[in-house]
């Protein structure tokens, strides 16, 4: 993320006007459990992925005061494609990039998000890894496991999100408007292995999910 | 809600109208959000949305006209066939009709506030049309509470035990004749009307608010909701609190037509 104050002012007017007036109009997102949320980092605040609004609609959820410290987390082959969106994603959106398959080569892609967190600041992560099949949770990938059990004190807070995935879509560049939902669950520890972690995590995440009524989407 | 209502129509009429207009947005919203749909009309429902500043583009220039038949004639007409030409004949019956219905009833019924409020002038040349989109609205929710109140206090006799449990013969009664008694004493005030005739559009709007409460109570409990969104926490949605007006709205609007307009 850039330490140019102009770009910083500019971030934060798009979170502040762009982002809040079209979740407000557009969308209008219901939140429930709100209080749930981390009030200061580090935290994690984890989410199912329909969409690309989804880290837009997430970073919404917590108060303006805290912007400076918020970063999703994001795959780098799919941002990096062209320099104005590596620009726009790097200083805007503020994104921690990831490298996805690069543990395979022997190196922790994880570290950036480490870093981050030592820092104290709050990352937005989507560990299903990318955005699925429209409204289901996918398999969790293995990698929020393995950053929850490093670093063991913070806390990881699930949210399910319903609706953004009719809204935009993987595949479309149309918005439409729908009304969607967050429900904020408890935070979880990563005080096991990585292992029971993920799956602690993703029973708490479908219960999440089963709890909002959900019109048919076929 | 009723605070909001009244500063846009203080303002002047465009604001006024957009207000309403966003109304009919937020409604039609929270209905496409709560009804099953197709994944192929995903692109067809933002056309939906766009009937919503045409709807009250008639309406703002007092074109009464197409703003009667646009949506129950022309898109009417237009969604299902453009749908058949999209392909896909899986639930398009319930795809067709759902939508029909809810753009019937969010847009074209809603509408009826921002008709009343630009060809009222005429019709009503003290206090205008804003006096009567006042006169409708104020006693609408006016009927809600008067009916709330009855039921809560005399309630014992249920009027449709499947639909609202909470809807009672005492509340209904109850309401209607508080809505008349008080329609009675501002409509001489806010409209053309005389003291029996205002009773009277008091009794339309009573028995019309509680038809599209109820109406709006079977949909919820068709689609398995208690209450239609999170507008206002504790209050349901935007459909929960215009549920009486989309009945309300045309139901006054035709009736002071027909009695009062040239």
């Amino acid at each position: 993320m850039s330490r140019n104050p102009f770009i910083r002012l500019l971030r934060f007017l798009f979170f502040a006007v762009v982002v809040r007036a079209v979740i407000l109009v557009a969308l209008g997102l219901t939140v429930r459990n709100r209080e749930r949320l981390p009030k200061d980092g580090p935290a994690l605040v984890v989410a199912n992925h329909n969409s690309n609004l989804d880290a837009l609609a997430l970073m919404s959820l917590m108060p303006l005061k805290l912007l400076s410290k918020i970063r999703p987390v994001a795959a780098v082959d799919y941002f990096f494609t062209s320099k104005a969106k590596a620009w726009f994603v790097t200083n805007i959106i503020g994104i921690i990039p990831v490298k996805r398959g690069s543990a395979k080569e022997g190196g922790n892609p994880l570290l950036a998000c480490e870093e981050a967190l030592d820092r104290g600041e709050i990352l937005v992560l989507f560990p299903e890894g990318s955005r699925g099949e429209p409204e289901t949770l996918g398999k969790l990938k293995k990698g929020i496991g393995h950053l929850a059990c490093a670093r063991p004190k913070v806390p990881v807070v699930p949210v399910f999100m319903h609706g953004l995935g009719k809204a935009l879509p993987k595949g479309s560049s149309l918005l439409v408007p729908f009304n969607c939902t967050a429900s904020v669950g408890e935070p979880l520890y990563g005080t096991g292995t990585y292992n029971e972690f993920v799956a602690a995590l993703e029973e708490t995440m479908i219960k999440l999910g089963e709890e909002e009524k959900k019109p048919a989407w076929e | 809600m009723i605070g909001a209502f009244t500063i846009a129509i203080a303002v002047n009429q465009t604001v006024a109208i957009v207000f309403l207009a966003f109304i009919s947005f937020l409604a039609l919203k929270e209905y496409l959000s709560l009804i099953p749909t197709r994944r192929i009309d995903r692109g067809l429902l933002l056309f939906a949305y766009l009937a919503i500043p045409l709807q009250y583009y008639w309406a703002a220039i007092d074109w009464y006209g197409m703003f009667i038949v646009f949506v129950p004639v022309w898109l009417f007409l237009f969604f299902p066939a453009l749908m058949a030409l999209r392909g896909d004949t899986r639930g398009f019956l319930r795809a067709v009709g759902t939508l029909s219905w809810g753009l019937m009833l969010t847009v074209f019924a809603l509408s009826h506030m921002a008709m009343l409020l630009v060809s009222g002038n005429t019709a009503n040349p003290v206090a205008g049309g804003v006096g009567l989109l006042f006169f409708l609205v104020v006693l609408t929710q006016f009927n809600d509470v008067a009916q709330f109140t009855w039921g809560k206090l005399f309630g014992r006799h249920k009027v449709t035990p499947t639909v609202s449990r909470k809807k009672t013969w005492e509340g209904l009664i109850g309401g209607v004749l508080t809505t008349v008694a008080m329609a009675a004493v501002v409509g001489p005030y806010l409209t053309p009307m005389d003291i029996w005739w205002s009773a009277m559009a008091g009794a339309v709007l009573g028995i019309a608010g509680f038809l599209g409460d109820i109406t709006l109570s079977a949909v919820k409990r068709d689609l398995g909701v208690k209450d239609t969104g999170g507008l206002i926490p504790g209050h349901g949605g935007i459909l929960d609190r215009v549920d009486s007006l989309t009945y309300a709205a045309p139901a006054f609007f035709h009736f002071f037509r027909f009695f009062f307009m040239p």
